[in-house]
């Protein structure tokens, strides 16, 4: 599998059961039947989307996990293709369509703590996306708490790992209007964070809602 | 390769960890660890806490951009979730440590080495970094929730232009060692078990060598807090932290 493949979905938007439209800096969190499709769209262009999944039969026993879902697929980019994997090695969801072509889901998302370190200390008042994770868990039942955070995706997020070790945050390949779209394998808890990073180009420093779109 | 020895006045312990065993401790602040491989070829699958509200913990996303890197070696930090430096590599004879690779699981170890159970093999039989890892953790109260991506010492991991991931051979030779220095009180939960991308056929984990010793004072010219400005504003969270003294 390479680092980008370029699949366009069939399904229409007019023919979707549920369409939400998350503003910039927004949390979001909502349940995914298996079988259903998600489609997150990138309306203006390059706003990253931090995402996490968990087991809707079980939240805090199965979730999201970066490290074997790229480790199983043998490349460190999502994209057409690649099964997003539990930590107890099940499929969670299938990405089935993807005009970006390549996510992240090594960055992680920003919190207060974490902006200090990165840009100044000064910086800690500024909104994050791990304070959406938290509002949304803590408000939510499903006994998700901080335990439960863990590495997330970044999608529309361009995050390049050189052959030498390094990595980078560069400029959003998204546009306004690219979408990636996944199937659900199981029931799923999808939490999202619309970004509201500031400090790096992730957003193109301008945060924009992106819209949730779900097909049966 | 020699490593630097350790003043014996300043060693405070000495153990081995054999292969495919799981170790942990409370490495204070202000103490380091020294862990070296014995034969060569080792993985040290690693997970750090802060055993004052074990809700705090190794961060790889937040080690890797704040220090922007996929590799760890001297003068790299290891961050936790809440912008603080929980450990730093003060020492590094390998040069590329793994923080993507993650760990076995049992379905993994018999597919890639076959089964051997206890029943026919005894104290020989195979075991997966997840259950060692797991085994150790629940000792803390700690268990699946709080298993999160992990460091690998002695590993390397890399990615190629296409972002196609490999495991590099031989990455470790016999007296190879890394010294991490606690800034702040730190649970080390640790085991070896081999690297889910080793690329051998014949289950050999490696043995470890555990050293302790009281670390040098951190001075204003230390070379991992003035790696990289990031470094240093880790640090000064880590300060804040410690203002008071050892906090139960």
């Amino acid at each position: 599998m390479s680092g980008q493949n370029l699949i366009e979905s069939t399904l229409d938007p007019a023919a979707a059961v549920f369409r939400d439209v998350v503003p910039a800096g927004a949390p979001w969190i909502h349940e995914l039947k298996k079988g259903q499709t998600l489609r997150i769209l990138d309306l203006q262009g390059n706003q990253a989307a931090d995402i996490l999944f968990y087991s809707l039969a079980d939240p805090t026993g199965e979730r999201y996990s970066a490290i074997d879902t790229i480790r199983e697929q043998g490349n460190v980019y999502l994209t057409t293709g690649t099964r997003l994997m539990s930590n107890q090695g099940k499929a969670m969801l299938t990405i089935i369509a993807d005009t970006c072509g390549r996510h992240d889901t090594l960055g992680g998302a920003c919190s207060a703590e974490s902006n200090q370190v990165r840009y100044a200390l000064e910086k800690k008042p500024m909104h994050s996306c791990r304070d959406n994770f938290l509002t949304a868990i803590a408000e939510s039942d499903y006994g998700l708490t901080k335990r439960d955070i863990t590495s997330n995706i970044n999608f529309f997020m361009n995050v390049p790992l050189t052959p030498e070790g390094g990595l980078t945050f560069e400029d959003g390949i998204s546009d306004a209007g690219k979408y990636v779209e996944m199937r659900a394998e199981m029931d799923v808890i999808v939490l999202l964070s619309n970004c509201p990073q500031l400090n790096n180009p992730c957003n193109a420093y301008n945060p924009t809602p992106v819209e949730m779109i779900i097909w049966d | 390769m020699t490593a630097k020895p350790i003043p014996e006045e300043r060693l405070l312990h000495r153990e081995t960890v054999p292969g495919a065993r799981y170790w942990s401790m409370v490495i204070r602040r202000g103490n380091s660890l020294r862990v070296q491989d014995m034969g060569g070829g080792a993985n040290v699958s690693m997970l750090l806490y802060n055993p004052g509200n074990l809700l705090e913990r190794y961060n790889m996303a937040d080690t890797l951009k704040g220090q922007h890197t996929s590799k760890l070696t001297r003068g790299n930090m290891l961050y936790s979730d809440m912008g603080r430096v929980m450990m730093s590599i003060v020492e590094d004879s390998v040069g590329w440590h793994d923080t993507i690779g993650g760990i076995t699981d049992a379905d993994h170890i018999r597919r890639q080495y076959g089964e051997a159970r206890y029943q026919e093999h005894r104290n020989a039989f195979y075991r997966s970094g997840r259950e060692l890892f797991l085994i150790e953790l629940e000792k803390w109260g700690l268990g699946r929730r709080d298993l999160v991506p992990n460091l690998n010492f002695f590993s390397k991991v890399y990615a190629d232009e296409d972002g196609g991931m490999a495991f590099a051979p031989s990455n470790s030779r016999a007296g190879d060692h890394v010294d991490l220095r606690a800034e702040m009180d730190t649970l080390v939960v640790l085991n070896t078990a081999p690297h889910p991308m080793d690329t051998a056929t014949e289950y050999r984990p490696a043995a470890v060598d555990l050293s302790i010793y009281r670390a040098e004072p951190v001075g204003e010219d230390d070379y991992c807090v003035n790696f990289r400005p990031e470094n240093a504003r880790a640090y000064a969270n880590t300060a804040i932290l410690n203002c008071q003294g050892y906090m139960p």
